[in-house]
C-alpha cells in the first residue's frame, strides 16, 4: 500500500498543510516543514517555486518569489523532500508544481528524482487531463501518485475522465478563483464532494480558501476525507521575517487550532446553524 | 495535427478551473464562425467604425533609399492607432454572443488595452485592464487614453511588473469571474483556442494586403516583414501568404543585443517550454523559470511567443530575425523623417529589419512591411533619449 493510501486508511479526516520549498530560505524551509509536521500536519504538500504561479493568489505568489530570490532550485526541493522523509518516514509528501518545471527537466528525469527523494505524489496544477498523457507513463513507472484536481466548474463528463487517471487522493478545488484566504467558503462544497463521491472510492480532500477552523469543520461535514490549508500558513511565514521562534509558535498555534475543526462537534445537541457561522 | 496544436506546439496548460471557460469559448467560436449575423456585425464594426480597409501605401522615398519597391500596410491608420482593434472588436462581439457582461485584458504598450477599451465602449461592456507598473509609467499616455475611454486600469506590482505579470493577473481575475467575464487576450498566445481566434481576427490584415498588392503590382510580393511580440500582427499578415511563394520574416526584440541577457527574442534565443497556457518557445533558465526580458518597445517585452510561430520557425516557413533597441530607434526617426509616418516602436523593429536587408531584393523586388501601429504613444519617451545615445 502506498504511503498516501496508508494514511487515509489509518486516519479520516486528515489535515494537509502546504508550504513553498525555499520559503523563507533554503535552510529555513526544512525547519518550517518539520514544525508543520510536529504540530500535526498529516500530509505535506511542498510546492516547487515557479516564476509565474497563475493559479495562486498574492500570498502564495509572494512565497514563490521569495523562494526564487533565495535561489531555490528543483534540486533543493528534492533535498528538502529527502530531509522530510528522514524526519517523518510515515508522512506522505506531495510535490505541487507548475508543469514547465517538469517539462524543462524532462518528465522521465523529474519523476525518477521525485521518487528517489521519497515523494509520494505529484500534483501538476496547470496540466489538465487533456495534456496529462505527457507524464502518465513516468509517474506510473516510478510509483508516484498523480493527484488529480476537480474544480466547481468541472463538468460531470470531465470528472469521469479525470477520475479515470487519478490515484492517491482527489484534490477538490472549493471555489472559482485562485488560492488565498477567504472569510467564508462558498456554499457548493457539499454538493461537489457528494457528486465526486458517487464516482470514486478515492479519498477526497478540499483546498483553496480553507483558512479557519470553522472552514475545516464545514469541509469535513461535507463528507471530505481531508482538508488542505495553504495561504493561512504561508502568511505566517511572511509575517515573521527573521523571527524563527515567533514563526514557529504561530505555525504551531494555527495548525493546532485548524486541526480542532477536524474533530466532530463535542456537543451534538447544539443546533447546526449556530455552529456553522463564517 | 491534434486540435489546438500547431505541430507539437500550443495546447491547454491551464488550471482545471479554467477548462470550462476554454471549452465554452471554443464552442462559441465554432458557432459564430458560421453565423452570418456575427460576420455582418463584425464587418460593420471593422468598416464603418474602425476604418477598414487600411491602405497599402507605396513609399517612394523609402523605395528609393532601399533600392526596391516598398509598401507599408497601414495598421497605424486603424482606429485606435494599431492592429489590436481587429481582434478586440471580434472578441468583444463574441463576448456579447456569449452573454458576458464584463471584459478584462492585459496590456504591455497600452495599445491592446486602448483597443479593448474602445471595443468595450462601442459594445457597451465595462472594461478592466491589467498593466505592469513599469509599463504604466513608460506608456503613461495610453493609461490616460484608456481611462478617457471609460476603462479601469489596474497596475500590476508583482514579478517583473511588465506584460507577463499583467497576463498572470488577468488570468487570476478570469479564474475567479469566469461566468460573467470574458478575458480578451491581446495576442496569439495563451491556451487554445486563443491563438486560433486571434490569428483569424487578425488575418484581415494579410487578406487585404494580398489583394491590394496583386491589384497594384499584378503579382505577389517577394518579402513580407512584421514585428513579433506575441505575434498577432505578424501572424495576421503572414497567414494568407503561407501557401504562397513569398518570403516571410518576423522581427523580434533584440534589446541590447542577443548576446546580452537584455532582449525579448524568444524564437531566436529561447528554448521550448510551457508558459501561460501553451507550449512554445520561451526565454527561460535551466530550471524552467521565465527570464526577465527587455525591449525599448513595451509591446515586444515578453518572454514567450504564440505557438503557431514556433511551428513556422521549426518548419522554416518563416524566418525570425532580431533588431536591437538602437536599430529600432534609428528606424523610428528615419521613417518619421523620410515618409512623414511616425511608427510605433514595435513596428519600427520591422522597418529596421527592412533597412538592414532590403538591398538583397533588387530594384524590381517588392517588400511589404506591416506597420502595426503609430508612434504617438512613444514620442514622449523617445524625446527623453539624447540623440547621440542611440
Ligand atoms: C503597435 C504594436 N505592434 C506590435 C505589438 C506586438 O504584439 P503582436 O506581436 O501580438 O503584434 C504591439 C503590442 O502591444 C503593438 O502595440
Amino acid at each position: 500500500m502506498s504511503r498516501i493510501d496508508g494514511l487515509f486508511a489509518r486516519k479520516n479526516p486528515v489535515f494537509i498543510g502546504f508550504t513553498v520549498a525555499g520559503d523563507p530560505g533554503i535552510g529555513a524551509s526544512f525547519r518550517v516543514a518539520k514544525a508543520m509536521i510536529d504540530a500535526g500536519v498529516d500530509l505535506l504538500e511542498i510546492a516547487i517555486p515557479y516564476s509565474d504561479p497563475v493559479a495562486d493568489g498574492p500570498v502564495i505568489e509572494r512565497a514563490h518569489l521569495r523562494a526564487l530570490r533565495a535561489g531555490t532550485t528543483p534540486d533543493d526541493v528534492f533535498a528538502l523532500v529527502r530531509q522530510v522523509r528522514e524526519h517523518a518516514p510515515e508522512v506522505p509528501v506531495v510535490l505541487f508544481t507548475y508543469y514547465n518545471i517538469i517539462h524543462r527537466r524532462g518528465p522521465g528525469r523529474f519523476f525518477a528524482e521525485a521518487a528517489a527523494a521519497g515523494a509520494d505524489g505529484v500534483l501538476i496544477v496547470d496540466l489538465p487531463s487533456e495534456e496529462s498523457g505527457e507524464v502518465a507513463p513516468f509517474a506510473a513507472r516510478h510509483g508516484i501518485d498523480r493527484i488529480a484536481l476537480i474544480a466547481p466548474t468541472t463538468s460531470p463528463e470531465r470528472q469521469h475522465a479525470i477520475l479515470r487517471e487519478a490515484s492517491g487522493f482527489v484534490y477538490l478545488i472549493s471555489l472559482e478563483g485562485v488560492t488565498g484566504e477567504r472569510d467564508r467558503l462558498p456554499p457548493g462544497i457539499a454538493g461537489l464532494v457528494g457528486a465526486v463521491r458517487e464516482k470514486t472510492d478515492l479519498a477526497l480532500a478540499v483546498g483553496f480558501g480553507v483558512s479557519r477552523p470553522e472552514h475545516v469543520r464545514t469541509v469535513v461535514e461535507a463528507g471530505a476525507n481531508g482538508v488542505i490549508v495553504g495561504s493561512a500558513l504561508v502568511r505566517i511565514i511572511e509575517e515573521h521575517p527573521g523571527d524563527w521562534p515567533g514563526m514557529h509558535e504561530a505555525l504551531r498555534t494555527a495548525i493546532v487550532a485548524l486541526r480542532r475543526g477536524l474533530i466532530p462537534d463535542p456537543e451534538p445537541d447544539i443546533p447546526r446553524r449556530e455552529r456553522v457561522e463564517g | 495535427m491534434k486540435a489546438g496544436r500547431y505541430g507539437v506546439y500550443g495546447g491547454q496548460y491551464v488550471p482545471e478551473t479554467l477548462m470550462s471557460a476554454l471549452i465554452e469559448l471554443e464552442e462559441t467560436y465554432g458557432r459564430v464562425h458560421e453565423d452570418p449575423e456575427f460576420s455582418r456585425r463584425l464587418d460593420w464594426y471593422l468598416h464603418e467604425y474602425a476604418g477598414r480597409e487600411t491602405p497599402l501605401t507605396y513609399c517612394e522615398n523609402l523605395s528609393r533609399d532601399l533600392g526596391c519597391r516598398v509598401y507599408l500596410k497601414r495598421e497605424d491608420l486603424l482606429h485606435g492607432g494599431a492592429h489590436k482593434l481587429n481582434n478586440t472588436l471580434g472578441q468583444a462581439l463574441m463576448a456579447k454572443f456569449m452573454g458576458k457582461r464584463r471584459l478584462i485584458a492585459e496590456t504591455g504598450a497600452g495599445q491592446h488595452g486602448v483597443a479593448t477599451a474602445i471595443a468595450g465602449a462601442a459594445l457597451d461592456l465595462p472594461v478592466e485592464v491589467y498593466m505592469g507598473e513599469v509599463d504604466t509609467r513608460r506608456q503613461a499616455l495610453n493609461v490616460f487614453r484608456m481611462e478617457l475611454l471609460g476603462a479601469r486600469v489596474i497596475p500590476v506590482a508583482s514579478g517583473s511588473r511588465t506584460l507577463k505579470d499583467a497576463i498572470n493577473a488577468a488570468m487570476r481575475d478570469w479564474v475567479a469571474n469566469l461566468r460573467d467575464t470574458h478575458y480578451l487576450l491581446g495576442s496569439c498566445v495563451g491556451p487554445h483556442p486563443f491563438p486560433r481566434i486571434v490569428r483569424d481576427f487578425q488575418s484581415v490584415i494579410g487578406e487585404e494586403a494580398r489583394r491590394q498588392v496583386l491589384e497594384r503590382e499584378g503579382r505577389l510580393p517577394d518579402t513580407v516583414v512584421a514585428c513579433v511580440g506575441g505575434g498577432s500582427n505578424a501572424i495576421g499578415i503572414f497567414y494568407p501568404f503561407v501557401s504562397d511563394d513569398v518570403a516571410l520574416v518576423g522581427v523580434e526584440a533584440g534589446g541590447e543585443g542577443l548576446d546580452t541577457p537584455h532582449h525579448g527574442a524568444s524564437l531566436s534565443r529561447g528554448s521550448v517550454g510551457v508558459f501561460q497556457g501553451a507550449l512554445s518557445y520561451l526565454l527561460q533558465d535551466g530550471d524552467g523559470q521565465a527570464l526577465e526580458t527587455h525591449s525599448i518597445a513595451a509591446g515586444l517585452d515578453h518572454p514567450s511567443v504564440g505557438p503557431e510561430h514556433a511551428m513556422l520557425k521549426d518548419s522554416g516557413r518563416v524566418r525570425y530575425e532580431a533588431v536591437t533597441d538602437a536599430e529600432a530607434l534609428k528606424a523610428f526617426r528615419y521613417l518619421s523623417r523620410t515618409e512623414g509616418i511616425i511608427p510605433a516602436l514595435e513596428s519600427a523593429h520591422a522597418v529596421a529589419y527592412a533597412l538592414r536587408a532590403a538591398g538583397d531584393l533588387g530594384e524590381d523586388g517588392i517588400l511589404v512591411i506591416n506597420l502595426s501601429g503609430r508612434g504617438d504613444k512613444d514620442v514622449a519617451d523617445v524625446a527623453k533619449i539624447p540623440r547621440g545615445a542611440a
